[in-house]
């Protein structure tokens, strides 16, 4: 046997070339692997031969016993005699996941933001330092920026802004910040005071924001300027200063986000401030759906109004940062209302050659600074 | 040790309340406030099932985790207690709990609910002494420390609701499929007890 293979072998080798060999052992292999792809998926010449009643029948058995414990696992409830919202339903399952999403990103992640924000603001006072104003001696002239409304306005809802961030974080990190600071039973204590706090603030700052909305977004729809001021980088890296109006770009985008974020953590604020297990909504007010109460949704106003603080929060450290310590002049504005001549045409300089075309720049003194309240009646004209 | 949980056996239960009017007597719980309620599924149609329901006592609870104060604590026994004096009535708990046993004495407005209130597995509070006045002004009766069971369970008829350590109360369950056949329905374990 051995003898006549070893002899039948060249006659075969010489009948195959090298080169039909390998093209028989491609096919071989892709004929393997063809067939190992649509053997195992023959059992579904089942379906194409008409088997799919079979299947039919299978889904549609369902145990309705079954079925109804397992909508009761997702929500669905029944009658009873106990009064309350959603009182007939059994469990809720969005507590869960709204505790997970609360006490993990929003709780672990969100603050950091916040002192990322100041550490940013540190390191850039301390490379770039205080952005000053060119001129080295001020004339004295003025020109008002703000009234004594929209200077009240603005701090009465800066103040409030400030409460409430120190008594939410405390609500949101305390647990794990304070608490080992002040015990158990005195963290307590500061917590009711924070609540009761945030929750009698909260109103008065949301009034401060639409009375800013109101004063405000005159001076706050975007313009082209804004776009070169922005291409500039608002010449926070630069020396230049690039062309401003009454608002500068920054300013603008920091308008709208107190704007649009500001009603946003007001509407959720409210949605969990109110009481209202047992509120009846009158029949006119149906339409309204703010005011169900269920626990869907002052879960999501929860997270909504976190998110959106923590973020504004980082956001107010930049605004704060800027408007005083930041720029040399621009806190006076806020202060007294008047900012110098110097400033407005270094900062704003389409606006002061407006106001200097109207004739409102103004000389100002001592004793009308400190007690203008915003009038600027009393000053003579300087042209 | 054992592990405290309660069992409502749908196949008995007949939504006559008695758990909930005993939980009321026997704690002087506030008015408004319902430790325990009985929940109809398809009320008035053929199949329907009742369910008596309170704080389940939860392994991980998820109003624990979440209380800015701290002030849950969970027993030995798998009790979940909370202290009154800690709390601040924020409600968090209540959107967390999945089966909405929190509940607050007060409505009024700036979001003042006073502090919150449960289902103790009639077990008194944690800051206050043992079968105290205190404690029972505060949280009602301390039966645990009693010897015994929780009232809701001890009162009810039928012996649908059923209290204890969970092993036992299991074998009691077990007990009655094997006798009357069906399926075995442990309403809401598989949500509230994550070890069985």
């Amino acid at each position: 046997m051995s003898q006549q293979s070893t002899h039948d072998e060249p006659v075969v080798r010489a009948k195959m070339s090298p080169a039909r060999k390998k093209r028989m052992a491609w096919l071989g292999l892709l004929a393997i692997l063809t067939l190992a792809v649509v053997l195992p998926l023959a059992s579904y010449s089942v379906y194409w031969l008409g088997g799919n009643a079979v299947a039919q029948d299978v889904g549609s058995v369902t145990n309705p016993r079954s079925n109804m414990w397992r909508a009761v696992e997702q929500g669905v409830g029944g009658y009873t005699a106990v009064n309350g919202a959603e009182a007939g339903v059994l469990i809720a399952q969005g507590g869960v996941r709204w505790q997970q999403l609360r006490d993990g990103p929003v709780a672990k992640y969100m603050p950091w933001l916040v002192l990322g924000m100041l550490a940013i603001v540190v390191l850039y006072h301390l490379i770039h330092g205080k952005n000053k104003l060119d001129a080295s001696q001020l004339s004295g002239r003025k020109i008002k920026r703000w009234n004594s409304f929209d200077r009240s306005v603005h701090w009465i809802t800066a103040i409030s802004f400030i409460v409430l961030a120190i008594t939410g974080l405390s609500m949101l990190i305390g647990k794990n910040v304070l608490i080992p600071l002040l015990g158990k039973a005195g963290f307590s204590w500061w917590a009711q005071a924070s609540i009761t706090i945030h929750n009698v603030v909260g109103p008065v700052f949301s009034v401060g924001v639409l009375l800013m909305i109101v004063l405000w977004v005159w001076h706050n729809f975007p313009t082209k300027v804004d776009l070169e001021w922005f291409k500039q980088g608002g010449g926070m890296f630069t020396k230049s200063h690039p062309s401003a109006g009454r608002m500068n770009g920054g300013e603008k985008v920091w308008f709208w986000v107190v704007a649009v974020v500001g009603l946003a953590v007001s509407i959720t604020g409210i949605i969990m401030l109110v009481p209202i297990y047992n509120l009846p909504v009158p029949t006119w007010l149906s339409w309204v759906p703010l005011i169900e109460g269920t626990r869907p949704q002052m879960q999501e106003a929860n997270l909504v109004h976190a998110v959106l603080s923590l973020g504004w929060t980082a956001l107010a450290v930049g605004h704060v940062y800027i408007g005083t310590a930041g720029t040399e002049g621009a806190f006076e504005g806020m202060k007294t209302g008047y900012v110098s001549e110097e400033w407005a045409k270094q900062h704003h300089d389409l606006w002061a050659e407006d106001a200097a075309a109207k004739g409102q720049v103004v000389v100002l003194d001592d004793t009308t600074t400190q007690g203008a309240v915003g009038t600027g009646s009393q000053p003579a004209a300087a042209q | 040790m054992a592990r405290m949980k309660f069992l409502c056996d749908a196949e008995r239960c007949i939504e006559c309340n008695g758990c909930v009017t005993a939980c009321k007597n026997e704690n002087e719980v506030p008015w408004g406030v319902n430790r325990r309620r009985v929940v109809t599924l398809g009320d008035g149609a053929p199949g329907e099932k009742s369910i008596s329901v309170a704080c389940m006592h939860c392994t991980d609870a998820p109003c624990q985790a979440v209380c800015p104060v701290d002030c849950f604590n969970t027993t030995d026994d798998g009790i979940v207690l909370h202290d009154k004096s800690l709390c601040i009535g924020c409600g968090y708990c209540f959107y967390a709990c999945p089966f909405g046993a929190p509940q607050f004495p007060e409505q009024t407005s700036f979001g003042a609910r006073g502090k919150m209130d449960k289902c103790t597995f009639c077990a008194g509070g944690p800051d206050e002494a043992d079968l105290s006045d205190a404690e029972y002004e505060k949280y009602g009766r301390n039966r645990i420390a009693e010897g015994k069971l929780p009232l809701c369970a001890e009162m009810c008829s039928t012996r649908a609701l059923i209290a204890g350590d969970g092993d036992e109360i299991a074998d009691i369950y077990r007990e009655r499929i094997l006798r009357r056949g069906g399926r075995p329905q442990t309403w809401g374990w598989e949500t509230a007890y994550t070890e069985g």
